[in-house]
């Protein structure tokens, strides 16, 4: 009898995730937990979060973590980062914070190449607020601030995260995953340690984009957000590896 | 004779783990968890259970807290 499955030690032995039912952020940080384990680096992490659901991270993990203004995670990890280049720096953040508010910060982390990882949950609304429009928000999807649907005229089109950060010189390895089904999780594990390992190794910026669902603001259960994001979102959002210097 | 091991403090009904598990051996019990719902239940009377942890890489609440093979 051997054990094929624990909780990460990254997590504290007591913690209990405050999420709603059926939130795939518990899936995704449980995935990072593993991934910073693998590499062995949990006594030198320290993560930069800002504002939204993602920040109640530093309520789960045993790590050193930073607070700090919306969406400025990546410009604060270039602090953290430059400061002590011996650390295993990381932010994780949604896609309002990271792709909205913070959209400058974290382009510009990624051009100049800053030797952090960016985990960036992307569901498709500010969830923490209430379910408002946010930059990836689907075309006709209806949100507090869009009550008759997003429309391309108004509202313009959803941003595409991943292939933005893969066009910037500076980033090393750029991927979409998804938490829909077990087959997706499973790689959406490999691409997550992936970029833990590609900041260890120095070759530059490391960026996961994680489809995820959140049932709450989308109105439907956990299983008919799990079908929204594997019929509505992936095609839109396509799944994949958009940039890995390590493959040439 | 694999087998998970269950926290249903942590469990909020959400109930992905029932359509991951392919010999479907998690079920919804007549307990009421945190959020006022029934949480589920590992029933294996027969020995199914495969140890392939799809229910512990679905679960979004740590309930699932080991799984042995």
């Amino acid at each position: 009898m051997q054990q094929v499955f624990k909780i990460p030690d990254c997590i504290k032995k007591d913690a209990k995730f405050t999420f709603c039912p059926g939130c795939d952020h518990g899936v995704a940080l449980r995935l990072l937990g593993d991934a910073i384990d693998e590499c062995g680096v949990r006594e030198d992490t320290i993560a930069a979060l800002c504002v939204g659901c993602s920040v109640f991270l530093y309520d789960f993990y045993d790590i050193d973590c930073l607070e700090c203004p919306h969406g400025r995670a990546t410009a604060e990890a270039t602090g953290i980062k430059r400061a002590r280049p011996d650390k295993f720096v990381f932010t994780y953040q949604g896609d309002g914070d990271f792709a909205a508010i913070g959209f400058a910060e974290s382009i510009y982390t990624a051009t100049r190449g800053e030797k952090v990882t960016s985990i960036c949950i992307n569901n498709t609304t500010y969830g923490m607020t209430g379910g408002q429009m946010g930059p990836t928000t689907l075309l006709g999807q209806v949100t507090t601030t869009t009550p008759y649907g997003r429309s391309a005229e108004l509202n313009g089109y959803p941003m595409k995260i991943a292939e933005h950060i893969a066009l910037c010189d500076g980033t090393a390895f750029s991927a979409r995953v998804s938490l829909d089904s077990v087959p997706n999780i499973i790689k959406a594990k490999q691409a997550i340690k992936k970029a833990c390992e590609v900041q260890i190794q120095g070759l530059g910026f490391s960026f996961v984009e994680i489809l995820s669902s959140c049932p709450t603001n989308w109105k439907m259960t956990p299983q008919e957000a799990h079908k929204h994001v594997k019929e509505k979102m992936i095609p839109i959002f396509p799944l994949g590896v958009f940039k890995d210097v390590t493959k040439g | 004779m694999a087998y998970i091991v269950l926290d249903k403090a942590k469990c909020k009904s959400c109930y992905l783990c029932i359509d991951a598990c392919p010999k479907n051996l998690i079920v919804k019990s007549n307990e009421t968890g945190s959020t006022g719902n029934f949480v589920v239940d590992f029933k294996d009377e027969d020995n199914e259970c495969l140890g392939c942890k799809c229910c512990a890489l679905t679960c979004p609440d740590l309930a699932i807290t080991e799984v042995y093979k």
